[in-house]
């Protein structure tokens, strides 16, 4: 037991192989280590050996189609949304990060309530989550940043379980924005994290309570689970429409797009369990 | 040989002014007035102390004909109270720019503050000059602040003649400065949010002695915000600076308003709370670009220089 603790603690603070992820991606960062939206370089190195550990030992992540992720240059990273906490943004972010075939260091739009809680705020911050504001996503887009956008919000990750890999409904506003700014949006598909905390219920009135967007009635437990990330082709689309019905169809194409990575995702998942059903016989 | 140039420099007892008046007063004949105290700046220097709302301040605009104005003076939220401070920054200034019309002064810089921008939590980062001005949503304590500005713009675009710019600077700090956030700088503890730690800019007492300058002299109308492209963490800030913090609660927001109003600590005042908080991060882009203007001061030498002190 003490070994494998001994294990778990040497493979977080494997500081050399942190340093070497994060001497190799791009950065926007002043004299501090500080962006202009918080991002900073000393905590982003120590989140990473938290994330590390989530994304190799916790959930033994694969994952596909890094090579689709442009090397530079604005893009939209947009996957589906799981798993009650902000866990799967931070697997993205690490695989990006960890990219051999060109990484980025992304950022990543958050809930608008987030700044306004301690410690978790700042955290958020200082790890590359900005609150979803279009104005931060077109300025990040400007300077050619990799900006990760879940459009289903809270009613994607705080789904319940019974409505697991069911796409909610898509806010427009990544598409506005990739039409406008020229940047390619990079499907994605997330299969493994809704299995991991499972939530049976909505507690509204808690959730008025607390001010929250969401109560969820979870078990208190986070159910380890093989994660897999699918990235998809680049899609493009031209600014070359203001009709909102006209937006839904191009927001449809990259839902239908996100839908395929999951039905891919699922197989591949599926094929794993069996696999290992085989070996325990 | 020409007679130099006139500038009328207000809030001449301030850190501020006393450098752009020393920076100036080779090229220009000075004239400083002050509400405060009557302040010896040296021989070249007319000095005055006076009231903007009084008859005796036209006396000044008689005697000299200006060719310009840097409006500097300002009473802070931590001296007098409410009312007087808004006779002083918001009716003062009006009286200022009506005198300037009268006696035809041809452009009128004045200093304004990010604070107008109110600090929120929904604010995005790089606020750029279009950003509505939030702050007297947040306290009454800053509505003199935004009123100021309010009335920069419309004789701005009222009055082109007087050519107003107005710059709306981060936090100034470095020697002399006696504002709140360069205040906690010096301390050797200072008071911060538990759990917060906002994002700020800095730049240094002589980068925006320069900046004014350097604005003035050029003459592009408008306004402008005044800030490096460089940012920390207060938390950061106040480490780096060489002091250890003191955590106050930041939760619930009632209990750190009781708190900062039993303390009364001057660098701590209820009506910056979400300051303490939340980013205002401003953009200063445009101001760079209209007046090719590079802060020479890192924030590595405004934090050394804090540090040094202690």
């Amino acid at each position: 037991m003490a070994t494998q603790k001994k294990n778990i603690i040497s493979k977080i603070f494997d500081d050399q192989r942190i340093q070497e992820y994060v001497n190799v991606f791009p950065n926007n960062v002043g004299s501090f280590g500080f962006d202009a939206w918080g991002f900073n370089i000393k905590n982003m190195k120590n989140n990473m050996r938290f994330t590390k550990y989530l994304y190799e030992e916790f959930y033994k992540v694969e994952a596909f189609g890094l090579e689709n992720i442009p090397k530079d240059g604005r893009c939209l990273i947009i996957p589906n949304h799981s798993g009650q906490l902000p866990f799967d943004g931070m697997l993205v972010g690490y695989a990006m990060i960890t990219n051999e075939k060109g990484p980025r260091a992304p950022k990543a739009m958050v809930e608008r309530f987030l700044p306004t809680v301690p410690f978790i705020g700042n955290w958020l911050n200082s790890v590359g989550a900005v609150i979803g504001d279009p104005i931060n996503c077109e300025r990040m887009l400007e300077r050619e940043e990799a900006i990760v956008v879940f459009p289903e919000g809270v009613r994607g990750s705080n789904k319940l379980y019974k409505h697991k890999y069911q796409l909610q409904r898509f806010g427009a506003g990544f598409m506005h924005l990739a039409m406008k700014h020229d940047a390619p949006i990079i499907p994605v598909g997330i299969v493994g994290m809704e299995e991991t905390i499972r939530s049976y219920a909505d507690i509204k009135p808690l959730a008025n309570l607390l001010g929250m967007p969401v109560a969820p009635l979870v078990i208190p437990f986070i159910f380890p689970s093989k994660v897999y990330l699918l990235f998809g082709k680049p899609i493009y689309f031209k600014n070359d429409t203001y009709k909102e019905s006209e937006i839904n169809t191009r927001v449809d194409i990259v839902k239908d797009a996100i839908n395929e990575l999951l039905k891919e995702g699922l197989a591949k998942r599926e094929a794993y369990i069996q696999e290992k059903k085989q070996k325990n016989k | 040989m020409e007679p130099r140039k006139k500038i009328l420099v207000t809030g001449a007892a301030g850190a501020l002014a006393k450098k752009v008046i020393d920076k100036l007063k080779k090229d220009y004949k000075i004239i400083a007035v002050d509400f405060r105290t009557k302040v010896d700046l040296g021989i070249p220097v007319e000095s005055y102390k006076v009231d903007f709302n009084k008859r005796l301040f036209e006396d000044i605009f008689r005697e000299h004909q200006f060719d310009g104005i840097i409006h500097l003076g300002r009473i802070s939220a931590q001296e007098l109270n409410r009312f007087t401070r808004y006779n002083a920054n918001v009716i003062g200034t009006k009286k200022l720019f009506d005198l300037a019309r009268k006696y035809n002064v041809p452009k009128t810089l004045v200093l304004s503050t990010y604070f107008v921008y109110g600090a929120s939590a929904y604010n995005p980062s790089l606020l750029d000059e279009t950003t509505p001005l939030k702050a007297s949503e947040l306290t009454m304590d800053l509505v003199d602040s935004v009123e100021l500005e309010n009335l920069s713009t419309i004789y701005l675009y009222k009055h082109p003649e007087l050519n107003i710019t107005v710059l709306r600077p981060c936090n100034i700090a470095g020697p002399g400065v006696r504002n709140t956030f360069s205040l906690l700088l010096s301390e050797k503890r200072s008071p911060v949010l538990w759990g917060f730690s906002p994002l700020m800019q800095f730049i240094h007492i002589d980068d925006m002695r320069d900046a004014i300058c350097t604005a003035f002299e050029k003459n592009f109308p408008g306004v402008y915000n005044v800030a490096p492209d460089d940012y920390i963490g207060f938390q950061d800030a106040i480490k780096a600076a060489g002091s250890s913090t003191i955590p106050i609660p930041s939760i619930p927001p009632s209990l750190t308003e009781s708190i900062s109003k039993f303390l009364k600590w001057k660098s701590f005042p209820p009506y910056l709370i979400n300051y303490f908080k939340y980013p205002v991060i401003i953009d200063g882009s445009l101001f760079a670009k209209t007046f090719n203007f590079r802060p020479k001061k890192t924030l590595s030498d405004i934090f050394t220089y804090y540090r040094n002190l202690k």
